[in-house]
């Protein structure tokens, strides 16, 4: 008992007071800034490994960035990660950042459907499905839950069946393997049925486009409310993500 | 009569040189030796060109610290059936359920020849993932219970099938390939150096530095590039670092599984001050982009050193604190003692690597028996368990953790000069082989690349620890209750997709 009590008293607050102004420690690879300064754009474009720089105007998809970084390396007066891990939108074009531009990744609340903010604002109950993914993203969902980032705290939680959540985030490419898997476990999650990807490898396929071994059919089908990019999320990009699509990104967190 | 090639970790030799043997001298060499403990085989693969498939055989040598090749010509053409090496030794049995799956090759005394991982160039495309057959008994008395793919939590997919008596497990069968995601077809496919190593990233998201170090060492061996000790330091700090993380999070899982609320909690939160340091070293929490072939893209500087310092002063009395209470609760020792007991004659027996290995008294240690990087340097004695329980690689666990704050210490007093000058790699070697060993967290990860006559890449071989020890799980769980089987896949802490690639 005394023992307990030390070992609280020894580890004192580690909550993250507000998770949506919080300062990430280090180099942070968030949402890029392209400079409007002149260079190899063809060089450029071939130093991205994915394909996910392109030219006239230059443009990175965050969509299909691994954010390795290789292209600030190359071109540090060019692309600038910033810290900013705000990246989430329910909008894919909406993560492709364009030279010259450096503003927050817009979320349309127009066409989020209403729903979703209407049922879920308090409480949203998800279902992760793994699908090929590399155990990165899901490591850090794991984290958005900890004592530290506590996204429990807004009434977000992963549960264990699809049957008790509200939604699914869907991590990795979608190997062919789970392809049957996903579609069954999406068909016992009841409405609203939301549907998050998490990370590169879901929202684009990232380094496995066009492997034979993956089949994404499934997202063809139906509608994503959220895509969050990252290699993996952050646990911050992933919570401030999820509170933008309830509706609960308020003023004061804005600011 | 040279039946074999005998090579150093991280060695690159030319494909001539490796004996090609009659397929039956070939079984009986490798069997014969698999026999004698200091052996085992840490990869076992077949090329197919031409219509005819070489196979592989790597045995490692621990007590010379050395690695011996042999391969063998077969057939191509799925028509006869070779006596297999599992009939002898089980420990092969992944390795030829892989060549079996892969390239057909058919054996007539398999014992266990059934689907490992679907990949989607399997030979036989009728062995689809729902038509997995599973081992039954029939009795009145016993139930089955299925779990999976998806699982209760945040865990990749995978299916477990019980045979229970009651509460007790008799038999468990686990069904992996739900993750692959075809990675070795890729690292051919993917004629880009970058991309190869972000693949490598890619192949167990826990293990990043693992499987991208071995990455790294087999490329350079490939281009004859000899990496400084400023690559060489930075890279073994950042294994342990991966080894310090990972385990604080086991640790804390395993806390959780036993409801025990505050250690779950207090190891949990440990562990982001040791990922935030990654983050802080090269942008990443789970050290991705720090390990490229052929340089130091994250130099480990001052600033570095003293972030980490700055980490373990602070880590260590916590986890310590935190470790000591731990132990001295029954509720927790309750469950872990004698819980997922894997004997020696087990582990021997699958080829456990690894903390696994370790647990049950085996000494399979690459960064004692065949040490790259810095390792020579350190005075590393592995840490070794004799009960094989949970318990026993809980405290595992906890003393690899305050080695790895110690050598991470010690390689930080002695921080070489950083050179930013290193030449640009030059195109692998024509027609020669690179075996790569790395000890990860998890255990023994081996990397084998294999070129043609253009130095292009021609075969790349991954074998994540996981390959070994998925079914010394499977073992160390029979007998005990189906309501500890959470807490024993805990303790292994195995990888989906590093085994299904």
């Amino acid at each position: 008992m005394f023992s307990e009590i030390k070992i609280l008293i020894h580890q004192g607050k580690q909550f993250i007071p507000d998770v949506t102004t919080s300062v990430v420690p280090g180099i942070f690879r968030g949402r890029p800034v392209i400079s409007t300064e002149k260079v190899d754009t063809a060089a450029l474009v071939k130093c991205c490994p994915v394909g996910a720089i392109t030219a006239d105007p230059i443009a990175i998809d965050m969509g299909k960035c691994l954010f390795c970084g290789e292209c600030q390396l190359a071109f540090p007066s060019k692309i600038k990660f910033t810290k900013d891990y705000k990246v989430s939108s329910n909008v894919r074009d909406n993560l492709i950042i364009r030279e010259g531009i450096d503003e927050p990744v817009r979320f349309d609340a127009d066409k989020a459907r209403k729903e979703i903010r209407k049922l879920l604002r308090d409480s949203l109950k998800l279902r992760q499905v793994s699908a090929g993914g590399d155990n990165s993203c899901e490591w850090e969902l794991n984290a958005a839950g900890n004592v530290n980032f506590d996204m429990g705290r807004f009434g977000i939680e992963f549960v264990a069946s699809p049957r008790h959540a509200d939604g699914i985030v869907i991590t990795g490419p979608v190997s062919r393997n789970m392809a049957e898997p996903l579609q069954l476990c999406y068909d016992a999650v009841p409405h609203p049925k939301v549907i998050i990807l998490a990370g590169t490898d879901a929202i684009s396929g990232g380094l496995f486009t066009g492997s034979p071994a993956v089949d994404r059919s499934f997202l063809e089908k139906f509608t994503v409310d959220l895509y969050i990019p990252g290699n993996p999320v952050h646990p911050l990009a992933f919570i401030n993500g999820v509170l933008e699509l309830i509706g609960r990104m308020t003023k004061r967190f804005k600011s | 009569m040279i039946n074999t090639i005998v090579v150093k970790n991280n060695q690159c030799i030319p494909l001539p040189e490796i004996p090609v043997l009659a397929y039956h001298d070939f079984l009986e060499w490798n069997t014969t030796r698999v026999k004698d403990i200091n052996f085992h085989c840490v990869s076992y693969f077949g090329w197919k060109r031409k219509g005819r498939i070489r196979l592989f055989c790597c045995m490692a040598d621990d007590a010379e610290g050395t690695i011996a090749i042999s391969s063998a010509e077969v057939p191509g053409d799925r028509g006869q059936s070779l006596p297999s090496f599992t009939a002898r030794h089980f420990s092969f049995h992944c390795f030829e359920r892989d060549l079996h799956e892969k390239l057909g090759i058919n054996y007539s005394d398999h014992p266990w020849l059934k689907p490992l991982r679907y990949p989607v160039d399997r030979a036989d495309q009728h062995s689809t993932i729902e038509n997995y057959p599973f081992f039954s008994m029939e009795s009145e008395e016993l139930h089955e219970v299925g779990v999976g793919p998806v699982h209760a939590g945040i865990i990749e997919p995978g299916h477990f099938r019980f045979i229970c008596n009651g509460e007790q497990i008799l038999h468990l069968e686990i069904q992996l390939g739900y993750q692959h995601r075809g990675i070795e077809q890729l690292f051919i496919s993917q004629n880009d150096l970058l991309k190869r190593n972000l693949l490598a990233e890619s192949i167990a998201g826990d293990s990043v530095i693992g499987h991208t170090v071995a990455f790294a060492n087999a490329w350079e061996s490939l281009c004859g590039f000899q990496a400084g000790d400023d690559i060489q330091v930075a890279r073994t700090v950042a294994s342990e670092l991966e080894r310090i993380a990972i385990h604080t999070g086991d640790l804390s899982a395993l806390c959780t599984d036993v409801a025990y609320q505050l250690g779950s909690s207090v190891f949990g939160r440990l562990r982001t001050p040791v990922i935030n340091t990654f983050q802080v070293w090269c942008g990443n929490r789970l050290a991705k982009g720090l390990i490229r072939a052929g340089k130091n893209q994250y130099p480990l500087t001052g600033n570095i050193k003293n972030a980490l310092i700055r980490l373990f002063d602070e880590f260590e009395p916590d986890f310590n604190e935190m470790y000591k209470r731990t132990k001295t609760l029954p509720s927790v020792l309750a469950r872990m003692e004698r819980t997922g007991i894997l004997t020696t004659e087990q582990a021997v027996e699958t080829g456990a690597v690894g903390m696994a290995a370790r647990s049950a008294g085996l000494i399979r240690d690459i960064r004692w028996t065949h040490p790259c990087m810095m390792y020579a340097s350190l005075p590393h004695q592995p840490v070794v368990k004799h009960h094989g329980d949970v318990y026993s690689r809980m405290q595992i666990r906890r003393a690899e953790v305050n080695q790895s704050i110690r050598y991470i210490r010690d390689l930080l007093d002695r921080l070489p000069e950083t050179n930013l000058h290193n030449p640009p790699l030059s195109r692998p070697k024509a027609d020669v082989m690179a075996i790569s060993l790395t000890e990860g967290w998890r255990g023994e990860i081996c990397h084998c690349a294999i070129t043609d006559h253009n130095g292009e890449l021609a075969l790349y071989n991954i074998k994540d620890p996981s390959m070994h020890n998925w079914m010394a799980l499977a073992l160390a769980v029979r007998h005990n209750d189906i309501s500890d089987f959470p807490i024993c896949n805990k303790s292994f802490n195995l990888s989906y997709c590093g085994h299904d690639l």
